[in-house]
């Protein structure tokens, strides 16, 4: 299966717009608005504590989430 | 009935004593897309949902109270010997003076915990897709909390709780074509 | 008052394997709900449980009851109640 995590846009900017113009935004399209019914016996992450880690058991419905602020290095 | 494990789900750690943080996450403990709203919601609804997806309904709803001791317990941390003064400086002044250092059900604007967040119509696809927009909707403010916060343990382990919104979406997601029945049937219109 | 003796990473060690083999058992748990026939994962689901079952055991030796209710068997004297809970580590 192919698609992005991520969408994006350019929302239309005003010359008289008070805040700096943020030009592209985005936003989460999560894997399972693509899975439909999850087939079985799909790939799995390797051990328990991965998947604990990910926050479920398939990579495939993993989506990792970043922080806008930035962040520190843990 | 149910038994309590002496366990959380996922390894809670907060980096320091930030009351302002603890102000913001309250809203997924009493706020409208928040884990309380969420656990009551699918456990009221599964007494009116066909046998084929109550199993998922109780234990995605079990699940939930385990996210809820989760963010209680960062909140807990978070302003845990915080003194008036830093609760004041957070915005927690007025919390402070009703509840001292107590949690409750309130979002993080303040507004009271209230069953109007929570529906059941009795009617399965309806509230299957109103349970599917309450796991995007709490996705989603996991993501703004994550966007505010600057503490990376807390962060992480919002992550885990947003991927757990994801799949229990995917979850929803599959009970609807459960019930519709049309799944691995050709359909021809 | 005494200051209570700060949990061994031990503690820290075994909870969180606990925690990866529970968690692979919650994810099981609703998969299984919308696919209940799904052999291998029913397989994936009992090998779990049992090391699961293995791990607090071992656990509950050294740190006291996980659950009550029964669910755990009780040393003299009742030590379910003893901090600390699961918010407080």
């Amino acid at each position: 299966m192919s698609f992005t995590l991520t969408k994006c846009y350019s929302p239309f900017v005003s010359k008289f717009d008070p805040c700096k113009p943020i030009l592209t935004k985005c936003y989460s399209t999560p894997p399972n608005l693509y899975i439909g019914f999850q087939p079985n016996n799909i790939e799995q992450f390797p051990t328990a504590r991965e998947a604990l880690y990910a926050g479920t058991l398939w990579p495939c419905l993993y989506d990792p989430y970043y922080s806008k602020r930035g962040e520190s290095i843990e | 009935m149910w038994y309590y494990e002496k366990k959380l789900q996922y390894p809670v750690k907060v980096s320091r004593c930030n009351p302002m943080l603890a102000k913001y996450l309250i809203e997924q403990y009493g706020g409208a897309d928040g884990e309380l709203s969420a656990a009551l919601r699918y456990l009221n609804q599964r007494y009116t949902i066909p046998d084929k997806v109550v199993g998922l309904l109780n234990d995605i709803g079990t699940e939930e109270f385990a996210h809820l001791e989760m963010i209680a317990t960062m909140i807990y941390k978070l302003t845990k010997d915080a003194t008036p003064e830093q609760l004041e400086a957070a915005g927690l002044g007025a919390h402070f003076v009703n509840h001292d250092h107590a949690l409750y059900y309130h979002n993080a604007a303040g507004a009271p915990w209230t069953a109007t967040y929570i529906q059941a119509k009795g009617d399965p696809i309806a509230d299957l897709y109103e349970d599917i927009a309450a796991e995007e909707k709490a996705r989603a403010t996991y993501q703004w909390i994550i966007d505010i916060s600057d503490d990376p343990f807390i962060n992480d382990s919002l992550k885990f709780l947003r991927e757990r919104e994801i799949v229990h979406s995917q979850r929803f997601h599959e009970a609807v074509e459960i019930l519709k029945e049309e799944r691995d049937r050709k359909k021809v219109f | 008052m005494t200051q209570k003796k700060p949990l061994p990473d031990s503690y820290y060690q075994l909870m969180e394997q606990i925690q990866a083999v529970d968690f692979v058992l919650v994810e099981l748990t609703l998969y299984l709900d919308t696919h209940p026939h799904d052999l291998d994962a029913i397989k994936q689901f009992n090998q779990a449980a049992y090391e699961s079952r293995q791990l607090k055991n071992q656990f509950e030796d050294q740190f006291g009851p996980l659950m009550q209710y029964g669910q755990s068997y009780s040393s003299y004297p009742w030590n379910w109640k003893e901090a600390p809970w699961p918010w407080q580590v």
